[in-house]
């Protein structure tokens, strides 16, 4: 067996709330190791090298979404990019886009919540609530599928990161916001129409202000149909403000 | 000094924790709730395959209801778990799910006609009914009588999660994100908030609240090898227990998920085995009939992880220059299921092992999964020993899980323990005798004591935090793991005693008191080394086996001496170990008295109330033979006065409809 790779990391490094703290290259050098990932080898820089290095992971199984940081320049999740699909030499970055908390840590969990609280991303159903003692209103089981392919998203914000439009619209609710509204769109349970989804996102903020660049299909983690689901929305919001 | 007045402050944003801040907003109470990392990417969102509620709508769940989840949840608990609470929850799960549903969850729904599942290794084609077409759907999970495991693919954490989630945020129920409690603020009597510290900048704010609630999940992260989230340290339960007088339950209990992957510990879902998978041993024999003829690969967790490690024991594990594993194979079950039904499970399988689980087996081994202890409360979350302290989900006791939790359990309790709970702060905080006001120079105190302590931290100590972490977890996975002896437990708190003494004498290597992850991981090993010891003293001390609690000189259930709970506290801050007490299980009011749980060991030594109690129940279910099973139950043990009224009355099902209205 050949000898195990030394890897060198570098980091991105600053601290906003440190005063005189510069953005700066910072490298580390970890011996890999068998099925390592980022979350493995940044935690051993942590914990061996240099215990202020900030970074955020959480379930490091790839389906909370704390972990998106520029891998050699593209947004993805660090906790299940193995080393060994890297070089040699692999630059780390914090997202774009998101208010920086320090070196990999952003800010992603206020932007989505504000994003949810603009685009009113929660179920609003119709009438009064059902009586919960009593047997369920039955859906159609292949609906159920569709919505669950939607609802997969994980909020880790590489679609925000890797596109275009964020970096001239400060408040465009990007393809994860799009997203959200295509499933309870498609939601029968959900109680509202086209002309109130309009109002939230036929503008240039919103589903009129995305260019196809489509960088956020080719990120997203989860694999979301992304392009397809903004272009029906758009479809149905031109249609819509035509009316 | 920084303060924030709130009426109730919920520490941990998960599942339990978001849904009892809506429990009690929606009854008309203001709530903030305190997360480490935004809400929706809590812990909660790790459970896969499901969430345990008696539908019955599949027809391998037919003749389901509250009765057989009852007796599952009691048997899979080994008899430690409270009878009336699990009565409580298995009548409220339903409810749970439904309303889950109306929230907009998209449960995986039952499809009319024919399909072809995987029974016990055999292809076997069952028929579901026209009439369940389009309700919610169930798969089998281990340890239980129906299919009864409602679930969204294997991703049914997530979508709860940001089902609740979303109704947090469309209530206006603040989240304060990254910020993380470091002391709750009482007088030994009464708690009234806590000490929190900002993750981002470091800076201490007093939050004073009339209730407090501890939803802060489990403390996996005390372990080496474990399928918990990185923030699953504990440390709701460190701050009961650092209070002196609230006590911490069944600490002991710790339970191993059969099927982590290899070596990093990741869940693979216990769906995957309910849905047909086969544990294979190295020569590729399935094994587990070998041991448990009645339930195979569906026992309940413990017994499954034991068996796992018994065979690895008997040199029959997969060889890896990690250790020996186990094969977990799903190929049986076909692409098309795996990338439906377990999709989640193809993608780690993907990404962190480089294998197709359509084509490959995955490699397991048991890992720690779930903390069955908490915070010991009574059967509406309000702590035992201080007023004003609530606690819910996985950080909480309260006791429905008992020495070992069936799987899909978890999240369900989650919600219905949440809205339980929930309903309980409110009329707490509806009671005017309930009314404290909070003494400033308390709260000056505790904000002082917590501010010192950081700073000696950042001080002259020369302990590090990191390495005495890493010495923790590899003493609970080598030796308070799932097999056990008085011998090694002796080693475990001993050695663990001197690491708390150390882990006084932490030095920092920056000194920074902002944003500093040395200085997080200083504070909290202190605490964890506290819950390790609990956990390993009250494992050393109970001379049985019970459940996941496995002890291989005492391997018989004794229910003679050991039919009650541990309640630890901790009342000395100085001191190396907690205190230990015990609250006697009452046989005489149980609705289903000790026996043998259907699998596992068959030896067991017997409560000497357990014969009459025995026959007092036969003898009442005689003589109400005929009468519904509502009237039996009801003679049997009362439960529904401690549910909250409108939870109460009977739930529907496909086989036993409601008259309409």
């Amino acid at each position: 067996m050949s000898p195990p790779r030394r890897l060198t990391i570098a980091v991105l490094r600053h601290n906003p709330r440190q005063p005189g703290s510069l953005p700066r290259w910072q490298r580390y050098e970890v011996e890999e190791a068998d099925g390592m990932t980022l979350f493995i080898a940044l935690n051993e820089i942590r914990e061996k090298q240099d215990p202020t290095l900030q970074f955020d992971f959480v379930c490091r199984a790839g389906i909370c979404g704390s972990c998106a940081m520029l891998i050699d320049g593209k947004p993805a999740l660090a906790c299940r990019t193995l080393t060994r699909m890297l070089g040699d030499e692999v630059r780390l970055a914090p997202l774009p886009f998101f208010e920086l908390i320090g070196d990999l840590s952003v800010d992603t969990g206020k932007w989505m919540r504000g994003m949810s609280e603009r685009v009113q991303g929660w179920l609003q159903a119709q009438g009064a609530e059902p009586d919960l003692h009593r047997i369920e209103a039955a859906m159609d089981p292949d609906l159920a599928d569709r919505i669950y392919e939607l609802d997969r998203c994980i909020e880790c914000g590489c679609c925000v990161a890797g596109c275009g439009t964020a970096r001239m619209r400060e408040d465009f609710v990007g393809a994860v916001g799009m997203n959200r509204i295509a499933r309870f769109r498609l939601d029968p349970r959900d109680s509202r129409s086209d002309a109130d989804w309009y109002d939230i996102v036929g503008n240039d903020d919103g589903v009129f202000g995305c260019m196809s660049l489509l960088a956020c299909q080719d990120l997203c983690p989860k694999q979301l149909p992304l392009a397809t689901q903004i272009a029906y929305l758009r479809r149905s919001m031109a249609r819509q403000g035509w009316a | 000094m920084k303060v924030v007045q709130t009426e109730v402050l919920v520490i941990g944003g998960g599942l339990a924790g978001l849904r009892l801040a809506v429990a009690v907003q929606r009854r008309g109470h203001e709530a903030i709730v305190l997360s480490l990392v935004p809400a929706k990417r809590s812990h909660s969102k790790a459970a896969q395959g499901g969430m345990q509620a008696s539908l019955g709508n599949v027809i391998k769940g037919q003749g389901d209801n509250e009765d057989v989840h009852f007796e599952d949840t009691v048997r899979g608990s080994d008899w430690g778990a409270d009878q009336q609470v699990v009565r409580m929850f298995v009548h409220t799960a339903p409810q749970a799910v439904r309303e889950l549903a109306a929230w907009g969850v998209p449960w995986s729904r039952v499809r009319a006609g024919d399909r072809e599942v995987v029974i016990n290794g055999q292809r076997t084609t069952i028929t579901e009914r026209t009439e369940a077409h389009g309700l919610i759907a169930q798969r089998d999970f281990g340890g239980t009588k129906k299919w009864r495991t409602c679930h969204v693919s294997d991703g049914t954490g997530h979508a709860m999660l940001q089902a609740v989630a979303d109704q947090a945020i469309a209530g206006g129920i603040p989240v304060h994100e990254r910020t993380e409690a470091l002391a709750l603020i009482h007088d030994g009597r009464r708690c009234h908030g806590a000490v929190v510290r900002n993750l981002v900048d470091g800076s201490l704010t007093a939050y004073l609240a009339k209730a407090t609630a501890i939803a802060t999940g489990g403390a996996g992260r005390l372990y080496r090898v474990t399928t918990n989230a990185v923030i699953c340290e504990g440390i709701g339960h460190a701050l009961a227990l650092e209070t002196g007088v609230a006590a911490l339950g069944n600490m002991e209990a710790v339970q191993f998920h059969p099927t982590g992957i290899f070596p990093a510990g990741i869940l693979v879902t216990e769906g995957c085995r309910g849905d047909g998978g086969l544990l294979k041993d190295a020569s590729g024999h399935r094994f587990m009939p070998d041991y448990e003829p009645e339930k195979k690969e569906l026992a309940s967790r413990d017994v499954v992880s034991r068996r796992m490690e018994q065979h690895i024991r008997a040199g029959k594990g997969v060889k890896s220059r990690f250790g020996d594993h186990l094969w977990l194979d799903i190929t049986l079950l076909g692409e098309k299921h795996i990338r439906t039904n377990l999709r989640e499970v193809y993608e780690i399988c993907q990404s962190f092992l480089g294998t197709d689980p359509v084509k490959d087996p995955i490699a397991v081994r048991p890992a720690q999964h779930y903390t069955m202890g908490g915070v010991r409360t009574d059967a509406h979350g309000h702590s035992t020993g201080l007023v004003g302290l609530f606690a819910a989900g996985e950080a909480a006791c309260w006791d429905l899980h008992g020495f070992n939790r069936l799987g899909g359990n978890s999240v369900a309790e989650t919600v219905v323990a949440g809205r339980i709970v929930g309903e309980a702060i409110a009329d707490f905080c509806a009671d005017p005798a309930q009314d404290a006001s909070v003494p400033m120079g308390l709260v000056r105190e505790f904000m002082q004591r917590e501010a010192a302590n950081l700073q000696a931290m950042a001080g002259s100590g020369r302990e590090d935090a990191s390495a005495l972490r890493v010495r923790m977890q590899e003493i609970m996975t080598e030796k308070v793991g799932i097999f056990r002896t008085g011998g090694e437990l002796r080693a475990a708190v001993d050695e663990l005693q001197s690491l708390l003494v150390r882990s006084r004498r932490i030095g920092l290597r920056s000194a920074d008191l902002g944003a500093n992850p040395e200085l997080v991981t200083a504070y909290r090993v202190q605490k964890m080394l506290k819950l390790a010891l609990t956990i390993a003293y009250g494992a050393l001390t109970r001379t049985e086996s019970r459940g996941a609690h496995y002890r291989e000189d005492f391997p018989r259930r004794d229910d003679a001496a050991w039919l009650k709970r541990t309640l630890a506290r901790w009342p000395r801050a100085g001191d190396t170990l907690p205190e230990l007490g015990y609250e006697a299980l009452d046989v005489s009011a149980m609705e289903l008295p000790p026996g043998w749980r259907g699998y596992g060991a068959k030896d067991y030594i017997d409560h000497p109330d357990t014969p009459a109690r025995a026959a007092a129940v036969a003898a009442l279910r005689e003589q109400l033979a005929g009468a519904d099973r509502f009237a039996v139950q009801r003679s049997l043990m009362p439960w529904e006065h401690l549910l909250p009224a409108a939870l109460r009355g009977r739930n529907e099902r496909i086989d036993e409809r409601l008259p309409t209205p």
